[in-house]
């Protein structure tokens, strides 16, 4: 029997850090979920180095059961290249945000990336810097009002899994969701087996919801609708 | 295995000698000007057929930023890893120093100090004291050697990596341009010849036979270890804290294996007639100067002491060698840098100011110091 269908929670998962301390609502705990699935799928448990970022991600440090690092704001992927070139038996992942990913560490990625680091890069995408207060990002859709932007936010924002692909052209690149699980899931799995198979630099960005800097943390409805709507209409969700 | 020999080779070329010597496994690293030929030494030897059998690993950084947290990656993973780096590309490398500080992990770093502030000269300083110190934004616990010569830069090019990871503290190796491009005989040895035993090194993630307990290399709120259902114990490491007590506990965690470990770890080096009335205080290749200054004088009016560590600083043996002391002069190539550490050990010990001979970004010439003693 699939393991999704047995338990809520992948094997991987640790329980006794549960129920997890991200804010009520918030789409990481659903990307570490299917995360957790997939590393389960493929049976990878002992041999993930699991990076974390700063940011909400840093909340993750403790979520699995699994080895894990949580290093400064936008250095996961460096780290996570450090240790997968000295190591390369183990199953290296960087897991960051859209700040940590495509602000402060986006040279990381792109070099990771025209190196063809063989590592998985996930980035979750709510089109905030949430953790900070909800100031603006490369990822936040013009017009949004956000702290750092009252006024609502700039013209363009980024579009990175573009950008891999132009760098790289064997890399595996996705956009996911959290709102359609298997997807995702699935999604995760492929990335990680293209480490596997040593086949270089796997990129997978997610885009996650955010009801407390959305400001629709009693509105449901409307969080996703922005998600599945607003963000996914910007942002394909497709593999690249 | 490497038969001593002597060789005549350039400073920089001591340094990477020294950590293929040493056993390191890792070089991380992104070019700067004066310690490129150590990236380049590295990455033809991981190229060779030698460097391929041991699996060396050559890595070209898209800056010193991402340089720093690879070699991170690199101690994660339980290899012997090193950088090289000086100026401006010390500065930026201070984000994963910081992180190594705060973790005890045991990075090792070649800097050699070139001019500032900014990007100033290529060719020397020795401003970067503070900043291999005290650059991050905790309380400097970190192992800083300040080696005088080619032959010690091969010397304590090796040992760095040793204490490194026997005391698992961010471990450099402060030396400057002069010396990176300095050329001249060296003598290359395997650290076994001379009964230098490698300290064993161990994962941080993935390792499955850990022999030292996390607990003792590692402040303990930063970790939390389990056993899982599969019977594998998995390790998780944070650096980001929740509490004001919890800092506190880290910080004085830190501390207290620093301040074990510094009575092991302090150097320092005395020369000249112990009676004689002046005290030359120096370090690096300014050291060598005034040694130089102290023969031509006939040894008899000045002696010098040199801390070979700047941190751990030799505070107890520079009081007693203070002690009598006409004079103390303290020579160096920057503003005050070596001179606030001689300040502080000294402040209470000694009733005459300090004299300072401050001399940033500039070399200091015997004749200059012999010229002080004699004023």
């Amino acid at each position: 029997m699939d393991q999704a269908v047995k338990s809520a929670f992948p094997k991987c998962v640790r329980v006794d850090s549960k129920p997890h301390i991200f804010c009520p609502g918030c789409g990481h705990p659903e990307v570490l979920k299917a995360l957790g699935f997939a590393i389960d799928d493929l049976g990878l448990q002992s041999k993930v180095a699991f990076g974390v970022d700063i940011g909400c991600s840093l909340l993750a440090w403790d979520f699995f059961n699994l080895d894990t690092i949580e290093t400064h704001h936008g250095r996961t992927i460096p780290t996570m290249v450090g240790f997968k070139r000295a190591n390369p038996a183990g199953v290296a992942i960087a897991y960051v945000g859209d700040g940590g990913g495509y602000a402060i560490g986006l040279s990381h990625v792109i070099n990771a990336a025209i190196r063809n680091e063989n590592i998985l890069v996930i980035v979750v995408n709510n089109a905030v810097y949430a953790m900070t207060g909800g100031q603006e990002a490369p990822t936040t859709l013009q017009g949004m009002k956000v702290k750092t932007a009252p006024c609502g936010a700039d013209q363009y924002h980024i579009n990175a899994p573009e950008i891999i692909r132009n760098v790289n052209p064997t890399a595996f690149v996705a956009r996911s969701i959290t709102t359609i699980q298997f997807g995702l899931r699935k999604m995760l799995k492929d990335a990680l087996q293209h480490q596997l198979d040593g086949k270089g630099f796997a990129f997978v960005e997610v885009l996650s919801q955010c009801p407390l800097n959305w400001k629709t943390l009693d509105k449901p409805q409307e969080t996703f609708d922005f998600l599945e709507k607003t963000l996914a209409k910007a942002y394909p969700v497709k593999k690249y | 295995m490497i038969m001593a020999e002597k060789k005549f080779i350039i400073g920089n070329e001591a340094l990477g000698r020294a950590a293929r010597a040493a056993g390191a496994r890792a070089f991380y690293g992104y070019p700067i000007t004066p310690t490129s030929e150590i990236a380049h030494f590295w990455a033809k030897e991981a190229c060779s057929e030698a460097g391929k059998k041991d699996n060396l690993v050559f890595l070209q950084a898209e800056d010193e930023i991402g340089a720093g947290f690879m070699l991170v990656g690199g101690v994660l993973a339980g290899t012997r890893s090193f950088t090289a780096t000086a100026g401006p590309g010390h500065i930026l490398m201070q984000d994963a120093f910081s992180m190594a500080e705060a973790m005890r992990f045991p990075v090792v770093a070649y800097i050699m100090q070139r001019g500032g502030p900014s990007t100033s000269t290529v060719i020397y300083s020795q401003q970067e004291v503070n900043l291999a110190v005290f650059g991050g934004n905790g309380n400097g616990y970190r192992i800083v050697y300040s080696p005088a010569t080619l032959q010690e830069l091969y010397d304590y090019g090796i040992k760095v990596f040793n204490i490194a990871w026997k005391y698992r503290f961010p471990t450099f190796l402060l030396g400057d341009g002069y010396l990176a491009k300095m050329m001249g005989e060296v003598e290359i040895y395997a650290p076994e010849e001379r009964g230098i035993k490698m300290e064993p090194t161990e994962a941080y993630l993935l390792e499955k036979n850990r022999t030292r307990p996390l607990a003792e290399v590692m402040p303990s709120p930063e970790i939390a270890q389990r056993i899982a259902e599969d019977g594998v114990q998995y390790d998780c490491f944070r650096n980001c804290l929740n509490l004001e007590e919890e800092t506190l506990a880290v910080n004085m965690e830190i501390k207290a294996a620093f301040d074990a470990a510094a009575k092991d770890i302090v150097e320092f080096q005395e020369y000249g007639a112990p009676e004689a009335a002046t005290l030359i205080v120096a370090h690096g290749i300014v050291s060598e100067a005034a040694k130089a200054a102290i023969d031509a004088l006939g040894g008899k009016s000045a002696r010098l002491f040199r801390p070979i560590t700047l941190r751990p600083f030799p505070v107890e043996e520079l009081r007693r060698a203070a002690k009598g002391a006409e004079r103390i002069i303290v020579a160096e190539s920057a503003d005050n840098m070596l001179a606030r550490f001689v300040k502080d050990a000294l402040c209470g010990y000694i009733s005459r100011p300090v004299e300072e001979y401050f001399r940033p970004s500039i070399g200091i010439l015997p004749s200059e110091i012999a010229a002080l003693v004699g004023k």
